[in-house]
């Protein structure tokens, strides 16, 4: 049963990862799903069971919001499960969808991750005041400039990637009609000239509050001809995680990236990323993780990854041999809970030859990535448009 | 071959379990404190260590801690390096142990190591449920969990199948069993007449209808068949109890759309259990059932069709502790701590989720 491969049939996303003041929670996820269901050619009763995933149910202040949302997205009389693994969960949730595949108990299954920012303050959300802990109010942006900062003084990097890694994302944002942000006029001045937020990291160095929804329906082999389009398979997936704080962690380039990355390598007998794969779609959340990631994932040397960046390697639109984010990344769009499922899917979107304005030409292999927590979360699976 | 051969099915058994006290109130410890012992023990049992484990999955949530990443901080009690392959559901342990099961069916790991946690003495429990409801419909009027299963029992009187004295008398019944229970926070010689003579709290509900509000940790350990540490278990005299079936189900989120007097999603679920086990329900020693409220015992029984000879919660079940997050898993472990004695030998599991057992999860339990 474990030779079960794993097919993406179909993919849904929201038309749009902006605030949607009008849309209820049920509507967004349900969007979606009828997107993903129509790429798949399938109906709710074809759909064998649901997995959702979410960040931090403070976010939209529905606890545990499965037992709502099970009936918008024909979860009824069906097993549902609800996944949280913090920022990668989007990415684990997908692969948690792609065991019940694999586990040979269930024939195709709907995956839906969403996130709501509007409902309510991220930053707030995750700043609580604990017992018994200490008060840690500094938000996402507060808790990795520092790590930014050591990663800035490690490589000796010049001090404009963050911004350049800004701008070429957001110029491929504008070639996805699902990003948050369209930006049709951002140059390197824009980036440079705007408010600096947590030191080294500016307000366009930063991703936006985005509401949105992305889901995937995965079949088994048997059922992957039956979408309207050709489908992804999953060649390798894995999920590594570490505690926050121990004497001998390494921040900048985590031990639970560098075992993930090893471990998923492996199960794709990849030996050299940035040759063997054709695009990677990577949690990039604030600018100066492009280049942090490029070196943890393998895509270059410790120290060098800025490089790429600076080369325009990543960049699509300068013909990069490596194309990193061709949908705009987190960068330009971040319904969080969503954002890791929406790498996945747009790695699968890619060699599935579906990236319409964002397609990477040939693409064939595609690394779709998520992290959450204080850089200790990791999700990470490598999709090809041929089967394992 | 590691395939049962009636299901299709990769065996898996619970080989270690450990369970703090079950108290009113744990003023000293946080989370990760009360889970790391239990964590020690069940691989002390189990005859394993960490870097032995594949795969962690745990559940809790994050509005019961009061702030949003609960379980971040619980992997410090799983060790540093090398790094874990762990995840986690914002849901009861019990779901947790079934995406476990599941990557085991999908032979991605033989391993696991599955906890829940949760201090519900920190807030008001019933309270933080009523925002697991429809946020437009039905949360915005703050309906409390225990005020939801009253009119869940209303329903059930209203068929006439029970009376109040039935729900006593599962009280009654909860608390006697629960004196052999070492981790009980309710135990005793109580009887059914002094309990009706208690107030309702949202009638027809009295407080000892209502399972106690719980601090706690628990932690299970499963391995799939070839990886079974038969050498260390037989040393430590455990009896690995094997998982023959596990499935799930949900049903409609607004009560007025649901049978609230049966449990439609348990039926559907023991059904695919039951076809997955072979295992018919008058074969069944005994059940651990996750009921919150004294009725819903009765509703599960009838959805199950458990006669007067299966023993239903010899551990006391939920109304004896309640570790919010961790009862539904609980129910598997305290099954197989019963099975140790080797007198009895199949067991029914049950966990469930959301407001009036809008979701329900069944395994079949049976001892090597």
């Amino acid at each position: 049963m474990s030779n079960n491969h794993v097919a993406i049939t179909g993919i849904g996303q929201t038309e749009r990862y902006r605030t949607k003041l009008t849309c209820s929670l049920a509507g967004l996820v349900r969007e979606a799903a009828l997107n993903a269901l129509a790429d798949a050619n399938c109906s709710w009763d074809d759909i064998d069971a649901l997995i959702i995933g979410k960040a931090p149910d403070m976010f939209e202040g529905v606890v545990m919001p499965e037992s709502y949302l099970a009936e918008a997205l024909g979860g009824v009389n069906k097993p549902v499960l609800r996944v949280h693994t913090a920022g990668s969960v989007g990415g684990s949730t997908a692969i948690v969808a792609a065991n019940h595949i694999k586990s040979g108990l269930f024939k195709r299954v709907l995956t839906v991750a969403f996130e709501k920012q509007s409902e309510s303050n991220a930053h707030w959300a995750l700043s609580p005041s604990m017992p018994f802990r200490p008060h840690f109010n500094s938000g996402a942006g507060g808790m990795f400039a520092p790590v930014i900062r050591e990663y800035m003084r490690r490589s000796g990097a010049p001090d404009d990637i963050g911004c350049q890694v800004a701008v070429k994302d957001r110029k491929h944002a504008l070639r996805n009609p699902h990003a948050h942000l369209h930006l049709p006029d951002i140059d390197l001045d824009t980036v440079k000239n705007s408010p600096m937020l947590w030191e080294p990291t500016r307000f366009l160095e930063s991703c936006p509050s985005s509401d949105g929804a992305c889901a995937m329906v995965l079949t088994c082999e048997a059922l992957a001809d039956s979408g309207s389009h050709k489908p992804a398979w999953v060649h390798a997936m894995a999920m590594r995680s570490e505690p926050s704080f121990y004497p001998w962690r390494e921040e900048v380039n985590p031990h639970a990236s560098r075992e993930c990355a090893k471990d998923l390598y492996a199960q794709a007998g990849i030996k050299n990323p940035r040759k063997e794969l054709d695009m990677a779609e990577v949690y990039v959340p604030f600018s100066w993780f492009e280049p942090i990631w490029l070196e943890s994932l393998g895509f270059a040397e410790e120290g060098q990854g800025w490089k790429l960046t600076q080369d325009g390697s990543t960049s699509l639109d300068e013909n990069g041999d490596i194309p990193w984010n061709c949908s705009g990344g987190v960068l330009s769009s971040n319904p969080i809970g969503a954002s890791g499922m929406i790498r996945f899917a747009e790695a699968a979107l890619q060699v599935r030859g579906m990236a319409e304005q964002r397609q990477v030409d040939g693409a064939k292999k595609a690394l779709g990535h998520a992290y959450g927590g204080h850089s200790q979360f990791f999700a990470m699976w490598i999709v090809g448009a041929e089967k394992p | 071959m590691t395939a049962n051969l009636k299901s299709g099915l990769r065996e898996v058994a619970i080989i270690g379990y450990a369970q703090s006290p079950q108290v009113r109130q744990e003023r000293v410890l946080n989370e990760v404190e009360m889970l790391m012992p239990e964590i020690n023990k069940a691989l002390a049992e189990a005859g394993l260590t960490m870097d032995e484990i594949d795969f962690v999955c745990s559940g809790s949530c994050d509005y019961i801690a009061g702030g949003a990443f609960s379980f971040v901080g619980a992997v410090d009690a799983l060790g540093a390096t090398p790094c874990k392959m762990e995840s986690h559901v914002e849901m009861d342990a019990a779901w947790a142990l079934y995406e476990a099961w599941i990557k085991i069916q999908a032979g991605e790991i033989k391993t696991a190591l599955i906890y829940g946690f949760g201090k519900s003495s920190v807030g008001e429990l019933p309270d933080v449920l009523s925002q697991q409801l429809d946020p437009y419909y039905l949360a915005p009027l703050w309906p409390d969990s225990i005020s939801l299963a009253a009119l869940q029992a209303s329903l059930l009187l209203q068929s006439g199948r029970y009376n109040e004295r039935d729900f006593a008398n599962v009280v009654v019944d909860s608390r006697r069993k629960a004196k052999a229970n070492n981790n009980a926070q309710l135990a005793g010689d109580v009887n059914a007449a002094d309990l009706l003579a208690a107030p309702y709290i949202a009638s027809p509900l009295r407080r000892h209808d209502c399972c106690p509000i719980t601090d706690g940790a628990s932690v299970l350990i499963i391995s799939e068949k070839s990886a079974i540490p038969n050498a260390a278990l037989a040393a430590n005299g455990v009896r690995p109890v094997m998982i023959r079936g596990m499935d799930h189900r949900m049903e409609v989120h607004q009560l007025g759309l649901r049978t609230l007097d049966d449990s439609l999603s348990t039926k559907q679920a023991f059904a695919q259990v039951g076809s997955q086990s072979g295992i018919a329900v008058g074969q069944y020693d005994f059940a651990e059932l996750y009921a919150p409220f004294s009725p819903q015992t009765l509703i599960l029984k009838d959805a199950l069709g458990l006669g007067d000879k299966v023993d239903i919660n010899p551990s006391g079940g939920p109304l004896a502790g309640h570790i919010m997050m961790s009862a539904g898993l609980d129910r598997f472990g305290m099954s197989y701590r019963a099975m140790q004695s080797g007198s009895a030998n199949t067991a029914l599991c049950h966990a469930t989720s959301g407001p009036c057992l809008q979701h329900n999860l069944i395994a079949a339990l049976e001892a090597c």
